[in-house]
């Protein structure tokens, strides 16, 4: 999976925009968020999901609510430098894992 | 939308971890860590020299069709525990890297699937940084072999 690719795909989505848009200027929790979409709260917790799992949006735990913000260092990381290296990183232990299902194979 | 691969490197810090998760058992996923024909394969690089214990050194070189070197490192390693753990030093040739610290830990998750955990220290936030950006100039490279490997068959 590309994460580059991921970021621009999270990024590209109007609601996914916006919740970014809402996110930079204070952390919110999942409830707080949803209540500025009309879209269903299923809808926005995948949405949230989704920036999480790119790291885009951090979450945060605070009693017994969570809290969503901006990762800015990770987004700034991600443009910058990190992603052409994860993904070499990436590839290599690809083929590391396509080897060794082939050797098990064939003992 | 899971990434396999984790790459953790926080700005101004002189290390990094590099985090994966694999189909394997642990044994399987040591075992192309610890045999140079296994070794060559996945890293693509040729193994002159593989000692897999305490004090013992490694040494990598990639050539390309003309036979160039375009890629030769070595270290040592200091510790090697079969399933656990490889500690190394790793130093590119003909590079302002400096040396680097690799800790890989090997941990099994069930009896079918594994993660790796590399946590590498270089010698400044500096010379990290400079490895990072590495992969933009190398993967033109890389891909740039590819093709000629290609078309050679083709021929």
């Amino acid at each position: 999976m590309n994460l580059r690719r991921d970021v621009f795909q999270a990024i590209a989505d109007p609601t996914r925009r916006a919740i970014l848009l809402l996110v930079a200027s204070q952390s919110l929790t999942a409830g707080a968020i949803a209540a500025n979409f009309d879209t269903a709260r299923p809808t926005v917790s995948k949405h949230l999901q989704i920036l999480t799992e790119c790291e885009l949006l951090k979450q945060e735990q605070s009693g017994r609510e969570v809290h969503y913000h901006i990762n800015a260092k990770k987004m700034k990381a991600i443009a910058d430098f990190i992603e052409p290296f994860r993904q070499m990183w990436d590839d290599r232990f690809n083929k590391l894992e396509t080897l060794m299902k082939e050797f098990k194979s064939k003992k | 939308m899971e990434l396999k691969t984790k790459v953790h490197a926080e700005e101004g810090k002189h290390d990094l971890t590099i985090t994966r998760e694999f189909d394997l058992p642990v044994e399987l996923l040591f075992r192309a860590y610890a045999e140079p024909e296994l070794i060559e394969q996945w890293m693509g690089n040729k193994v002159l020299k593989f000692e897999a214990k305490k004090y013992g050194g490694w040494h990598f070189e990639k050539k390309d069709d003309k036979g160039n070197i375009v890629f030769e490192a070595d270290g040592v390693i200091h510790e090697f525990l079969p399933n656990q753990k490889i500690t190394r030093t790793f130093e590119m040739y003909n590079t302002p890297f400096g040396v680097q610290l690799e800790i890989t830990a090997f941990e099994k998750l069930t009896d079918e699937t594994s993660k790796v955990n590399m946590h590498v220290i270089y010698e400044s936030a500096e010379q990290r940084d400079l490895v990072l950006k590495l992969p933009f100039a190398q993967g033109i490279n890389w891909a740039h072999n590819r093709i000629q490997e290609l078309l050679s068959k083709l021929k």
